[in-house]
């Protein structure tokens, strides 16, 4: 996984609550057996017309909008369906860090397994941010020191310290867990003593 | 210290207990299906490493399968390599498939409990959000994410943080016509589509126990569109019941052995909880939604909403939108709103007792003639039972399709599609924008509301067609 360190961009606001996976990446695109190519089928049915052609208005199809790498979003981002696609889909397109006042839970898991930076703010924030965002002028976020520097301004966030660790690092957690095989075999002996019917034994 | 059912299961399946907070937790039971397992099993070939306990591992091909016949194979190329690319993985990793042709191939979360791989005090995890449907057995089942997929099969663990615990209580007894579907719609309307977020649900009360086992499912199937991860129910004898003689279920000795285990699974009497929820069943009628989120839900004799009278802005703009995309004016009752599609199925109302209900009311009864109406059985077996109970036959005579199983047009990855602007009364978990096809509008309801919105052509109360 790659690391996420610190990251500078424009930031483009979608101003819409309960944004759903669905909404993120349709269904006729989780045919796919791999993780890569969701870009361009990002937030696709508000994002181009009936003729597959791009919607002026959509702000991730505006000048430099286009390019960000940072999203500000209405709450409860990316609730409904666990699919992966959807932070899969945010990646392909560059977005790595989303702001919001709150995430569905799968979503938010998600995002760390895949180097996405989801930072939750209180809504005033929030709204101060997006004012910003019309300038058309970069921010920066510094996960080390969890904060978002904009004009002379900044703000402090929080995140937990192992997921932090985790996009710091680009850590693989199920390399860290291989770390426990011994715990896991002994669990699983002892599950065999007390509850045989769980293997079919 | 006095427990709840969740905390039990999470401190009996704890292998390690992590400095940073989580621990890492021992998955019993794994369900895969075709749409978020192909990139899991790529990572773990890339890495060079094994499923650990494929035994503990199910899997089925569900979300893509055609619902029409089936001897030509899959048309639509993406989903024959998806659907193929499950069954290789299968072979190459030691795991159970039930392929396409099997009668035993159903919707993934229909096809568990059915088998008896469901089973009490267990924790349950799939690809998929609906997972929390094996709760109703009173296990700890929740979705989860592709990476999080290839986790369980490498380590059969993950790694995990404690949620807290939310118990809603249902109490009293439902009005005719009033169904499970009714009672979480009307709890996601009440706590919000968020309202659950961080939290295990336990549902409780004289009204939860009185529901069958299908019915609990309904309920815990859509704890996710409450925001919650899980939703549990404590284990009874209509459990025991429903479990004995599974496939999978536990045999001889083992089945005594876990008979006694499953009667310890219970909630300590005072044990306390971060958050608290009661309703009365007799005040539940029956619901319809009416906007692009579950949590927009109003009773069969209210109106539309009008954003007019909504004071905060974020609401008020999220109801002009949902009432753009649905097509509906302000104040309109929702009985006056006709329909075009009828889908019954998925894996909250796709079931043989959801098969029953609406079969009582279609019997004898020719649906609206503008109105096009499916029936697709959560599984071969719900369709096999079905078809022996003659109900089949009173769909076709109704003018209702009867399909073959699968997720059909709950999700619409199959052929099994709105078009744009059709507005469909469906007994599935979502309504959000596109789900159910581009520009299509989807109304959630309960299965007896949904054939009465067919008999009539628009949405209809269901309590009229009781005798």
């Amino acid at each position: 996984m790659k690391k996420f360190n610190s990251l500078r961009s424009i930031p483009a606001y979608l101003p819409i609550v309960n944004i759903d996976t669905d909404m993120i990446i349709p269904k006729q695109f989780l045919k796919t057996i791999k993780r890569t190519g969701l870009g361009k089928n990002l937030f696709f049915e508000i994002r181009y017309d009936n003729d597959g052609k791009k919607i002026n208005n959509f702000i991730l199809n505006q000048e430099p909008y286009n390019k960000s790498n940072i999203l500000i979003t209405g709450k409860n981002f990316g609730c409904g369906s666990s699919r992966e696609h959807a932070p899969w889909a945010l990646l392909d397109f560059g977005i790595t860090c989303i702001i919001s006042s709150s995430y569905a839970d799968i979503f938010y898991n998600n995002c760390f397994k895949n180097g996405i930076l989801p930072i939750v703010l209180e809504e005033e924030k929030i709204k101060e941010l997006s004012e910003y965002s019309k300038r058309k002028q970069e921010i920066s976020i510094d996960l080390e020191g969890e904060k978002i520097f904009f004009g002379n301004k900044e703000i402090k966030f929080e995140i937990d310290s192992f997921k932090k660790k985790c996009l710091l690092e680009g850590l693989d957690d199920i390399a860290l867990s291989l770390k426990k095989t011994e715990k896991i075999s002994s669990f699983e002996k002892n599950l065999k003593n007390q509850k045989p019917w769980i293997f079919n034994d | 210290m006095p427990l709840t059912l969740y905390d039990k299961i999470w401190n009996e399946h704890v292998v390690n207990q992590q400095e940073d907070g989580t621990a890492l937790l021992f998955v019993d039971r794994h369900l895969i299906h075709e749409v978020t397992s192909p990139q899991a099993f790529e990572g773990i070939r890339n890495s060079k490493r094994k499923v650990r306990q494929p035994k503990l591992t199910l899997a089925v091909a569900d979300h893509n399968v055609p619902t029409t016949n089936r001897s030509k194979g899959i048309s639509d190329k993406d989903s024959k390599i998806q659907v193929d690319t499950l069954a290789e993985n299968c072979k190459e990793f030691g795991i159970q498939l039930f392929g396409m042709n099997d009668k035993r191939q159903g919707i993934v979360h229909i096809i568990g409990p059915e088998q008896g791989f469901t089973q009490p005090g267990t924790i349950i995890v799939c690809g998929d959000s609906h997972t929390a449907t094996h709760g109703a057995f009173g296990s700890l089942a929740f979705g989860i994410g592709t990476s999080e997929v290839e986790h369980v099969l490498a380590t059969q663990t993950l790694i995990q943080k404690k949620a807290k615990n939310f118990r809603i209580n249902v109490n009293g007894n439902l009005p005719l016509g009033v169904t499970s579907k009714d009672v979480i719609l009307q709890i996601i309307g009440k706590i919000g589509t968020a309202g659950g977020t961080g939290y295990v649900i336990e549902y409780a009360g004289s009204l939860i126990s009185s529901l069958s086992v299908e019915q609990r499912m309904t309920v815990c199937n859509m704890s996710i569109e409450g925001g919650a991860r899980a939703g549990l129910i404590e284990p009874d004898q209509k459990i025991f019941d429903y479990l004995k003689n599974k496939p999978m279920s536990p045999k001889n000795e083992n089945w005594d052995k876990a008979i006694d285990f499953w009667k310890s699974l219970k909630t300590d009497s005072d044990a306390s909880f971060d958050k608290e929820k009661s309703l009365n069943a007799e005040e539940i009628k029956p619901m319809v939604t009416w906007g692009t989120s579950p949590q927009d839900v109003i009773t069969i004799d209210e109106k539309i909403p009008n954003p007019e009278n909504e004071k905060d802005i974020d609401k008020k703009n999220s109801i002009e939108r949902s009432l753009k995309y649905m097509g509906l004016k302000p104040d309109t009752f929702i009985k006056n709103i006709k329909i075009d599609k009828v889908f019954i199925g998925s894996c909250t109302n796709g079931r043989i007792e959801d098969l029953r209900e609406v079969a009582k009311i279609l019997k004898d009864k020719k649906k609206a003639s503008h109105v096009s109406a499916m029936v697709v059985p959560g599984s071969g077996l719900v369709k096999e039972q079905a078809e022996q109970e003659g109900l089949d036959k009173i769909f076709i005579e109704s003018g209702f399709e009867w399909r073959e199983p699968g997720c059909s047009m709950c999700l619409a990855m199959n052929a099994d599609k709105l078009k744009p602007e059709e507005r469909c009364a469906s007994t599935s978990n979502r309504n959000f924008e596109g789900r159910q096809g581009r520009g299509g509008r989807t109304h959630l309801v309960s299965p007896g509301m949904a054939a009465a919105a067919a008999i009539s052509g628009n949405f209809d109360d269901v309590r009229k067609y009781q005798n």
